[in-house]
């Protein structure tokens, strides 16, 4: 008798060991954002992405090369693939942009250790919500005038048939 | 199953149709304008004419293009960058001035794609000359290729890119001929602005198009090419030059 107490005891003992471990990391899944350690994933626009979420935690760097090829040296230019469509759902409103500590390319890149190079050249905010007019911002009327008139001297002059 | 002679002649005659008025139909479709999915062709050639009789002291095709693909200036006149800029032209012995928007000509034998080292240069099928900026590595040979001073480097690091251009420090850049905007069947923003804003000067439109207005254009009067000498065969035209 004393030794069925015993093995049932040491059951529930491996199976409260067995949960105590498992417990941090459904904390640390469920938490998300919350947690700074893992990646921040999240989809602010439609419920679904173009692809299986499997296929593209694996595959998403493919499609874009594709797309990119694609694009700029045949003018294809279809939205299902396009990092345009990417950054359109996945920018967090809060920032307006796909980087960022909890942004949904940076996160998950600075968690893997592989550094993206797409954003030196291509904007990370979509296009759409709000971006301020560059046109009134970044270009002063007057700065303009004056990058002109200096160029327009020392050109083509001499050249022109 | 075997066919007899004359259902072989029959099925054999359908199909040489079918091939023969295929690429018929393709064409037609071509005309219009391009579905996303499309990739551009050779039955295309996209050019410009600029009138440089009507063309005054105005800066529209410059502003809306810094406008539409998001460069701009530093202040720094040497190095910044110029898709499109304004140049005075002056007969030294008459002192008549005149002045002409100065853009990448997309010649059909551009030498920045000669001497492109990565193959980032290219010309697309429909002749549109660009750079690939994620194989341009920035050694701006292409720059010291170029007879018309077209082309710009990025010395600086950018931001508030559209998303149709993007532009990064270390690669050069230059009038895309508005590509984004030709694959959606519109004209060029500077274009579009001499149009509206402008005088008028600037006719766009495919070359290859006999019926196309740029081709009526051409044909109503005489133009040239800048520095025709290079035979470069440039898709920008000039007329009063």
């Amino acid at each position: 008798m004393k030794k069925i107490r015993l093995m049932v005891f040491g059951v529930l003992a491996v199976a409260a060991a067995g949960w105590l471990a498992a417990t941090p990391a459904l904390a640390a899944e469920t938490a998300g954002a919350k947690s700074a350690i893992g990646p921040v994933v999240k989809t602010y626009k439609g419920d679904k992405c173009v692809e299986d979420t499997e296929f593209m935690r694996r595959n998403h760097m493919k499609l874009i090369l594709h797309q990119r090829d694609e694009t700029m040296h045949k003018g294809i230019r279809t939205q299902k693939h396009s990092l345009k469509n990417c950054i359109d759902c996945h920018a967090d409103p809060k920032t307006n942009s796909v980087l960022g500590k909890d942004g949904f390319c940076e996160s998950c890149h600075v968690y893997a250790a592989v550094s993206i190079d797409c954003f030196t050249c291509h904007s990370s905010a979509p296009e759409k919500n709000g971006q301020p007019p560059r046109a009134a911002s970044a270009n002063p009327p007057g700065l303009m005038e004056k990058t002109i008139s200096s160029a327009v001297m020392g050109t083509v002059n001499g050249n022109h048939p | 199953m075997s066919l007899s002679r004359r259902e072989f002649i029959g099925i054999g005659g359908a199909a040489i149709a079918g091939a023969a008025l295929a690429p018929g139909l393709r064409l037609v479709e071509l005309a219009r304008a391009r579905s996303p999915e499309e990739a551009a062709t050779k039955l295309q050639r996209w050019g410009m004419l600029v009138d440089i009789s009507k063309c005054h002291d105005c800066d529209a095709c410059v502003s809306a293009c810094s406008t539409e693909n998001g460069w701009y200036g530093h202040n720094r006149p040497a190095t910044d960058p110029q898709w499109i800029r304004k140049v005075t032209l002056k007969d030294k012995q008459t002192g008549y001035v005149e002045s002409l928007p100065l853009m990448c000509q997309h010649c059909e034998e551009p030498p920045c794609v000669d001497v492109c080292p990565t193959g980032a240069s290219f010309k697309r099928p429909d002749g549109i000359v660009l750079v690939d900026k994620h194989i341009c590595i920035g050694c701006r040979y292409c720059m010291m290729a170029c007879p018309y001073k077209a082309r710009s480097f990025v010395h600086e690091d950018t931001i508030n890119q559209k998303s149709y251009a993007p532009r990064g420090k270390g690669t050069v850049e230059s009038c895309t001929l508005c590509v984004h905007r030709v694959d959606a069947g519109k004209i060029p923003a500077c274009v579009e602005a001499c149009t509206k804003d402008g005088n008028k000067a600037m006719v766009f439109g495919d070359l290859k198009d006999p019926n196309s207005e740029i081709n009526k254009h051409l044909a109503a009067g005489p133009s040239t090419q800048l520095r025709p000498d290079l035979n470069l065969n440039t898709g920008v035209r000039y007329r009063g030059v």
